[in-house]
């Protein structure tokens, strides 16, 4: 599917069109009435590339969404115990972020090629990489987070009779979140990037469509995969964003009540 | 574990190591490429953000340029790069990828740093009637030396990275010698790859950090001063700012 449409038409074009014409350019121009295809002249931005492939384009960006998610979702579900850990015993705490900083130095390249074969070619290996990445940003920023949670709140919530699991989901957790949703937002948008060299082993997302337009040389569908990649991961640090404004409409409130009171004072000093 | 050990074999057979595809001739272009491409990205990305961060302008552009930094593909500039007309110049599209990516870390962390000098301590260096100029050399920058370093260390791991990705695109590097494994479903030479890889990545992280304690202009003062905390908060800008490739 690397091979540039041009191409195949021009090896279907019958032998009878006038060969006094020069250029390929002017013969698709005489095949086609509405002038040289985007296709044939390999341009970077070819509408009808987008229109005739769609179905690749979605099934690729599909894939890419998919394993991005599971990537993310996995690696939330890992780095939150790792952090209550960290948090919990002092000193496993060095290890566990040393651990993963140098998780995080490992070139994803050589990280898809060294687990390549604890899972064979498979979709496993990008997703466990990815994983692999997320855990540190992950686990920094719910640490971050948790010990952020100011100490009279902690002290007033066991007044009240709070035990330590309801303290954690109940108290600290909800105020952990901006911290949270911070690094999974810096989690997603690098993880989205990453995707893309799973192609290597066939699990790319759009980075497959990346790799065969440069063997094919067919530079709208690399320009199309690249430009709809970032697409998805602005599109996704939205979605986060607006998650995390979902989840806590205290922080609105409280600016809100700010910028009143920011209001009411200007108010005060104009009429004094 | 016959991965391990057929990678073992791989790395013990002296044929491996010699000759235009062996390791030492592709560590060479990997360092080679990837040391070009920092003092490259330095020339570039440390006057800019020294200037910005002594003049106190531009805060957005620094952070901003992280943020798109990260969700830019790095395989897809590459790979754009290379179909551009600039693919027929050699390795100008890695060098250009290289340095593009290298930029983001080192422009934003030395500005920051800048930034977060103690603007007490910079005042009363005004007020002591140093020039703008002494400012920058005597107290700014040895005051941002610690996130300076910061950036350098997370560009580097960045350009050995991406370095390593450039044979995605047809260059060279080591990972040639993974994609070249890849290409061949040899799995030891894979993994070999890999590991070469991971070992130069980490050496040079190490190496960083050491240069890092060596060099620090305030060294002995700054951990008398504040103590260990600020050592430690470190890490988390380098997490925070950088990005895996």
């Amino acid at each position: 599917m690397s091979v540039p449409w041009g191409t195949q038409l021009m090896a279907q074009l019958p032998a009878s069109l006038p060969t006094q014409l020069t250029g390929h350019h002017v013969v698709l121009a005489a095949a086609r009435p509405g002038g040289p295809s985007c296709l044939e002249a390999n341009d970077w931005i070819c509408g009808e590339y987008v229109r005739t492939r769609s179905q690749e384009l979605l099934d690729a960006t599909l894939q890419h969404i998919g394993i991005t998610a599971a990537s993310v979702v996995i690696g939330l579900l890992i780095a939150f115990p790792l952090a209550l850990i960290a948090r919990r015993w002092r000193a496993a705490a060095g290890p566990v972020l040393g651990l993963t900083t140098v998780l995080y130095t490992v070139p994803s390249l050589a990280m898809f090629a060294l687990l390549t074969p604890v899972f064979g070619v498979s979709v496993s290996v990008v997703v466990t990489g990815l994983v692999l990445y997320s855990l540190t940003i992950l686990v920094r920023n719910i640490l971050a987070g948790l010990e952020a949670v100011p100490g009279e709140v902690r002290e007033a919530a066991r007044g009240m009779g709070y035990g330590s699991l309801r303290l954690l989901f109940g108290v600290e957790l909800p105020l952990a979140i901006p911290a949270l949703v911070a690094g999974l937002r810096i989690a997603t948008v690098s993880t989205v990037a990453m995707t893309t060299i799973g192609s290597v082993v066939g699990y790319g997302g759009l980075g497959n469509l990346i790799a065969s337009g440069m063997e094919g040389f067919f530079k709208a569908e690399v320009l199309t995969a690249s430009v709809l990649c970032v697409l998805l991961a602005l599109v996704a640090d939205l979605l986060l964003l607006a998650l995390q404004r979902l989840l806590t409409p205290w922080t609105r409130t409280q600016a809100r009540a700010r910028s009143r009171a920011r209001r009411a004072a200007r108010v005060t000093k104009a009429v004094a | 574990m016959d991965a391990i050990t057929g990678a073992w074999q791989w790395l013990t057979s002296a044929a491996n190591w010699a000759g235009e595809k062996g390791v030492w001739h592709r560590l060479g272009e990997h360092v080679q490429l990837s040391a070009v491409c920092l003092v490259i990205s330095c020339l570039i990305a440390l006057p800019v953000a020294l200037w910005l961060g002594h003049i106190g302008k531009g805060g957005t552009l620094a952070v901003n340029l992280s943020n798109v930094g990260r969700a830019v593909p790095t395989f897809a500039v590459l790979v754009l790069l290379t179909l551009s007309p600039l693919g027929k110049q050699g390795e100008w599209p890695t060098v250009i990828a290289l340095v593009l990516f290298a930029i983001p870390p080192l422009l934003t962390n030395a500005y920051l740093g800048m930034r977060e000098a103690d603007r007490d301590v910079v005042e009363a260096a005004r007020g002591m009637g140093m020039s703008g100029p002494q400012l920058l050399l005597r107290v700014e920058l040895p005051l941002a030396y610690p996130l300076i370093m910061t950036g350098l260390r997370s560009a580097t791991v960045q350009v050995v990275a991406t370095a390593t990705l450039a044979a995605l695109a047809g260059g060279g590097g080591l990972g040639r010698i993974i994609t070249a494994g890849f290409g061949n479903y040899d799995t030891p030479q894979v993994v070999a790859g890999a590991v070469l890889v991971a070992v130069l990545a980490l050496t040079v992280e190490g190496a960083l950090i050491l240069a890092d304690r060596l060099f620090d202009p305030m060294r002995g003062r700054r951990r008398r001063t504040r103590g260990r905390g600020r050592r430690g908060g470190r890490g988390d800008d380098a997490v925070a700012i950088g990005k895996p490739a």
